[in-house]
């Protein structure tokens, strides 16, 4: 049982707070950071792999404070989103070396393996400065997983990765998850924190949104009102009659972009009710889009919910 | 991926692996990996290129003008002690662990259970041998060419170089893990505060490692051979106490390290 605990954590550069009080506890499975750009992810990650001191609350590991204890660093590994290595290694020399540098009895019998598990053989003899964007993430991978933490904390791993070597890493960070480790790894995109993570923590602006399965965040993320633009042969009936039903909350005809702005709180019902309400009354529908799909108005839903 | 094994499942505790990491002066992994990142950037080529420079200077005065002290004298403590010592100090210094924190991969260091005090000694043993190597040897065998240890010349020049060289990578290094313009402070001070001030003000002398060292030139070689602006236990004392001191501002501020997101 391996559990990171962030307490009360506050982080604040300057003026500018990047992490606002947030409580949150990371178990054995595969967590997933979720928020958009800017949210203090990477600062809160940082702060778990002991990188960056909290301004105020503590940051442990099964009790042990991280920051400023380089022991924590056996049972934790980290892949940062930054690019650079030691470029001008071999992807082997580079996986030797951080065995080494834990100190395991037999550096290079772990090297191997963990770019095995990484399915990087091909290329370990290469130098890394020849590496793709998906191979360079790999290899990172085979770096903290060396020593076998019991805890793996990753940055954005996905970034610029091609959608083979998604899934590739994706399997590869289930497996992990399977075997007990505590996985915890951020992302901007939600669909990659769905299929992925088991337990979804969500930061907005600094500040702890939502926790929990990924089903209710989904549901909290679908139950929200939902805002849709139509445009049909008769906005003013369509109006009349999709008003009648309790899965519209609001209407609005703009008589400028000759439009009808839908306010839907029941997603579900609302998709079901608009084509038949057209189709009753013989209205036909030229443009039925959603207008505020954008991540950050369902961020922003989260935080006021 | 799918079909290969995971790694065997056992993320517990390994017996016989905890308890803090032992003190240690020096870690042979650190150690490889820096000289490594030394000698493959490109700036490494000043490192071969001063003393190159040096030897070639030496052969040619040599030649020319036959065996001469004052213009011996004259080349190894205008050029070689005054300019080529801190260059190579800087670059070897700063190299040794700047780039490391400008991009980021110092983190493949420090997620280790390593103390950060043996990161900072082992990276200062390989700048002070880089800067040994390229400085302080060639300032000895340009001495032998120049006068062939003539008033123990090539062997003072040589001893001032090694001692200002432990010097220099220690306040090079911490240059290094302070600042990101490190090359760019340590140049400033090599040649403006060493090369030009410290030759033309005579109270900057009493602060520079280059009249430390000759202090310790002057004692080596024939009496009056050489002088210094320092008499030597004063320029042993300040050599001692800028390299432990900068040793130890530089562990201290590697342990505080904070490694920069890019949010």
């Amino acid at each position: 049982m391996t559990t990171l605990t962030l307490d009360n954590v506050s982080r604040w550069f300057g003026n500018v707070v990047a992490v606002n009080d947030v409580s949150l506890t990371v178990g054995p499975g595969v967590t997933g950071l979720l928020g958009p750009n800017g949210a203090g992810k990477s600062t809160l990650i940082n702060m778990m792999g002991g990188f960056l001191a909290p301004s105020t609350g503590t940051v442990t590991l099964d009790g042990a404070v991280i920051w400023r204890n380089e022991q924590v660093y056996r049972h934790i590994g980290v892949v940062p989103e930054r690019e650079a290595m030691y470029d001008f290694l071999t992807g082997y020399d580079f996986v030797l070396a951080n065995a080494e540098l834990h100190g395991l009895p037999h550096p290079a019998a772990a090297a191997r393996a963990a770019l095995s598990t990484v399915e990087m053989e091909y290329a370990a003899g290469r130098r890394i400065e020849t590496y793709s964007k998906g191979m360079r993430q790999r290899v990172k991978m085979a770096s903290a997983l060396v020593h076998e933490p019991a805890v793996l904390l990753l940055d954005e791993p996905f970034n610029g990765m091609d959608p083979r070597q998604r899934l590739q890493l994706m399997e590869l960070l289930r497996r992990m998850g399977a075997d007990g480790r505590t996985v915890l790894f951020s992302s901007h995109i939600l669909e990659e924190v769905e299929q992925l993570a088991h337990h979804i923590e969500v930061i907005v602006a600094g500040r702890h949104a939502a926790s929990g399965d990924f089903r209710e965040i989904r549901r909290l993320m679908t139950d929200r009102p939902h805002r849709y633009l139509v445009r049909s042969s008769d906005d003013r009936a369509l109006a009349s009659a999709l008003i009648a039903d309790p899965s519209t909350a609001g209407l609005e005809l703009d008589l400028g972009e000759r439009a009808l702005l839908v306010q839907a709180v029941d997603f579900a019902r609302f998709t079901q009710l608009l084509p038949r309400v057209a189709r009753e009354n013989g209205i036909r529908l030229y443009e039925v889009s959603p207008s505020d799909e954008s991540l950050e108005s369902v961020f922003s839903y989260l935080v006021a919910a | 991926m799918s079909a290969t094994p995971a790694t065997a499942p056992a993320p517990a505790t390994q017996p016989g692996r905890s308890g803090p990491a032992p003190f240690s002066l020096y870690h042979p992994t650190v150690a490889r990996l820096t000289y490594r990142a030394l000698l493959s950037r490109r700036r490494a080529l000043f490192l071969f290129a001063l003393p190159a420079l040096l030897l070639v200077m030496a052969t040619a005065v040599r030649a020319l003008g036959g065996a001469d002290d004052g213009t011996a004298k004259t080349l190894l403590s205008g050029f070689a002690l005054a300019t080529m010592v801190p260059l190579t100090g800087v670059i070897a210094g700063t190299g040794a662990i700047g780039p490391e924190i400008d991009d980021g991969s110092i983190v493949y260091l420090l997620s280790k259970p390593v103390r950060r005090s043996t990161v900072i000694f082992t990276k200062l043993w390989v700048a002070m041998g880089v800067t040994m190597l390229f400085s302080a040897i060639p300032t000895f065998f340009s001495g032998l060419i120049l006068d062939g240890n003539s008033q123990h010349l090539a062997v003072s020049f040589g001893v001032a170089a090694v001692v200002a060289s432990v010097a220099y990578s220690a306040i090079f290094l911490l240059l290094g893990v302070v600042t990101r313009h490190a090359v760019i402070a340590g140049l400033v001070y090599a040649l403006v505060w060493e090369a030009l001030i410290g030759s033309l003000v005579p109270g900057a002398g009493d602060l520079s490692v280059q009249q430390w060292a000759l202090a310790l030139a002057a004692k080596v070689a024939d009496p009056g051979a050489v002088t210094s602006q320092v008499g030597l236990p004063a320029g042993l004392i300040l050599l001692v106490a800028v390299t432990v001191g900068a040793t130890w501002f530089a562990v201290s501020r590697l342990r505080s390290l904070t490694v920069a997101s890019d949010e």
